[in-house]
């Protein structure tokens, strides 16, 4: 609709209802992120942010509706189909969520033992590749419970680079971060999106974070259960709905002037 | 005048026939015995006023105690359809009171607690009971399918990891084993001396211990210690990676965690279960010995050999299988606690706890059934 960008459509929701058990979270989600885009999915808390990730990664199975990457069912594909479609995408959970028992050179290069067929040698020099990348050259052999919460962030980014991914999909990448560190992550965000030409992700209610990096977003209604926006953030701040523009000015249009709405 | 000492009191006038003003004074602090609405609610039965105000010009310094009194009696005036006017507590109590009714209660947020007829509930127990079984079925029948492709040589774990399992379940354990197993040999002999000393018949001690030891209490009691010890490290292992995510992470990068995480850990057990049976075994003979030995003033040689002419290979046999499946049991029980773990940590210590309860029931089931088996067959 709106963020009809450059390209071709990379990430399609069609009719997503999101459920657990017999309550519904959202209903009738309905949107596109093109190649390229650096998609938001923004809401107030407990409103399904992250569910809807874990179902975009195929975490959580959709109480009805599909999801499609490039043209191809991801809802519908079998098992097999499916992991190989997990490969070209890039996760980055809310805390990094490294495994603990390995170093971080470990952490990037398991991805890389199991679907290349790269010597142990070239899997390091890979892995302080990516780590050089996120800014953490010469942390190799550290393990995460060594390193602090902003560093181990960086890190699963990295991991979540290993193999080149075409889509990266972020789970809140500022939350406990200071405002300098999660800033340079937006940062980050931008010059991968620039220079890998990947699409992204990102579930977010950061507005400073919001502002700074996304050129499309949906915004998820809590009272309503379903989304009610689409479309650029700076241009649902002008022209959104009353709930939307509340969000994205922390409440302002809720001020005196509301009644012009 | 004693403002801000005195304990907290409540004390009423009337203002006319209309008006009742509730006197407040002492310190309102959060404490036991404080006047509670209840006092106004009979004052207020006794000469219905229309007006209720307060006075707490004696009033020292107060906290949420007058807030809860505040909104109680509010609420009782409500009802009774007297008015309440608050001028007369402090400005912060007043704005206190405000916010907390700014936002109306919501609608079914306060969770009702209805409890069913004691029939219903043992239907919806019943009906609750089927989702575990199925999820340990399925469980089990996962794990089936990994072992498959672990056979075809497509699962994939870490070398590394699985040596690491192998120490923790394997000679980290030796220390408890050792300890375990000469107490229930020495225990063994201890009873079985008193018994069969009244018959002259001490030699037989050897026999005892050694027939115990290498059928049942080897193999049973290696079991219980690494349900304990192993069984649960793996629960709350698993469970804390679930919770932090780490289980999700190797999903979305297309590893299976059946295979990278519980493969592993179910053949580590498998591997040294039997090994640990063994030693277990010996340590105990060695137990029964020390009583056979020390107290029963038996030879050390003889005991040795009456023990070698006891045990059969066939018993040694059996207690080595036990074992072995007995590892499987409590990784499966370990595994399966821990995958199913919720996401608090909370529900880590939950999981841990049920894995030691599921393997020991797991392992007392089976030890019943191998003993009617084991009979049936005549081993």
């Amino acid at each position: 609709m709106s963020s009809a960008s450059d390209g071709r459509a990379h990430v399609v929701v069609r009719d997503l209802t999101m459920a657990y058990g017999s309550f519904v979270l959202m209903r009738d989600l309905n949107f596109t992120v093109n190649h390229g885009d650096v998609f938001v999915v923004m809401g107030g808390s407990g409103c399904g942010k992250s569910t809807l990730l874990r179902h975009l990664i195929g975490l959580n199975e959709p109480a009805r509706g599909e999801i499609w990457y490039d043209g191809e069912n991801f809802t519908a594909a079998d098992p097999a189909r499916r992991q190989q479609m997990l490969r070209r995408f890039g996760v980055l959970y809310q805390s990094g969520a490294l495994w603990s028992s390995m170093t971080l050179a470990e952490n990037i290069g398991l991805p890389l033992g199991e679907y290349t067929d790269l010597a142990p040698a070239q899997i390091r020099e890979v892995a302080s590749l990516k780590l050089a990348l996120v800014g953490l050259k010469g942390f190799e052999d550290f393990y995460p419970s060594q390193i602090s919460g902003g560093m181990q962030k960086r890190a699963g980014l990295a991991r979540a680079m290993a193999l080149d991914p075409e889509v990266l999909f972020f789970d809140e990448p500022s939350a406990g971060l200071d405002p300098i560190s999660s800033s340079l992550l937006d940062d980050l965000i931008l010059e991968l999106r620039a220079s890998l030409g990947a699409t992204i992700v990102v579930v977010t209610h950061e507005l400073a974070s919001i502002f700074a990096i996304a050129t499309s977003s949906v915004y998820l209604d809590v009272e309503a259960r379903t989304m009610t926006a689409l479309g650029p953030p700076k241009e649902l701040l002008r022209s959104g709905n009353e709930s939307v523009r509340r969000f994205l000015s922390r409440g302002g249009t809720a001020a005196p002037h509301a009644a012009t709405a | 005048m004693t403002a801000d000492a005195g304990s907290p009191t409540l004390s009423f006038s009337r203002d006319g026939d209309a008006t009742l003003v509730a006197h407040l004074s002492g310190r309102w602090h959060l404490q036991r015995d404080m006047p509670s609405a209840a006092a106004v609610e009979r004052e207020l039965a006794a000469t219905p006023p229309t007006r209720l105000t307060f006075d707490t010009a004696a009033l020292g310094a107060w906290d949420s105690s007058l807030l809860t009194f505040a909104g109680d009696v509010t609420e009782l005036c409500a009802r009774r359809h007297v008015t309440v006017e608050r001028d007369g507590l402090p400005t912060g109590a007043q704005r206190l009171l405000a916010l907390a009714e700014a936002v109306p209660e919501r609608q079914g947020a306060r969770q009702g607690v209805t409890i069913p007829p004691w029939l219903g509930r043992i239907g919806l127990s019943v009906l609750a009971a089927r989702a575990p079984v199925r999820a340990m079925l399925g469980f089990i029948g996962e794990i089936t399918l990994a072992l498959g492709r672990l056979a075809r040589r497509r699962a994939r774990f870490r070398v590394a990891d699985l040596l690491l399992l192998i120490q923790q379940a394997g000679a980290d354990a030796l220390g408890i084993i050792t300890l375990i197993s000469f107490l229930v040999g020495l225990i063994l002999a201890f009873v079985g001396a008193v018994q069969l000393e009244q018959f002259g018949a001490a030699i037989y001690v050897a026999n005892l211990v050694g027939i115990a030891m290498v059928r049942e209490m080897g193999a049973m009691m290696t079991g219980i210690v690494m349900a304990g010890r192993t069984g649960a490290a793996y629960a709350a292992q698993l469970g804390t990676m679930k919770v932090t995510q780490e289980v999700d992470a190797l999903t979305t990068m297309g590893i299976s965690p059946l295979d990278f995480l519980v493969l592993p850990r179910m053949i580590a057990l498998c591997l040294m279960m039997p090994l640990l049976c063994v030693y277990s075994d010996v340590i105990g003979i060695v137990g029964g010995a020390t009583v056979g030995v020390g107290m029963l003033k038996l030879p050390l040689r003889v005991y040795y050999d009456q023990t070698l002419a006891a045990v059969t290979v066939k018993d040694l046999a059996g207690g080595i299988f036990k074992a072995s499946v007995y590892g499987v049991l409590i990784a499966v029980a370990g595994c399966l606690r821990g995958m199913q773990c919720g996401n608090s940590s909370s529900a880590v210590g939950d999981a841990a706890t049920s894995a030691v309860v599921t393997g020991v029931v797991f392992i007392v089931s089976a030890c019943g059934i191998f003993a009617v088996v084991f009979y049936v067959l005549g081993i």
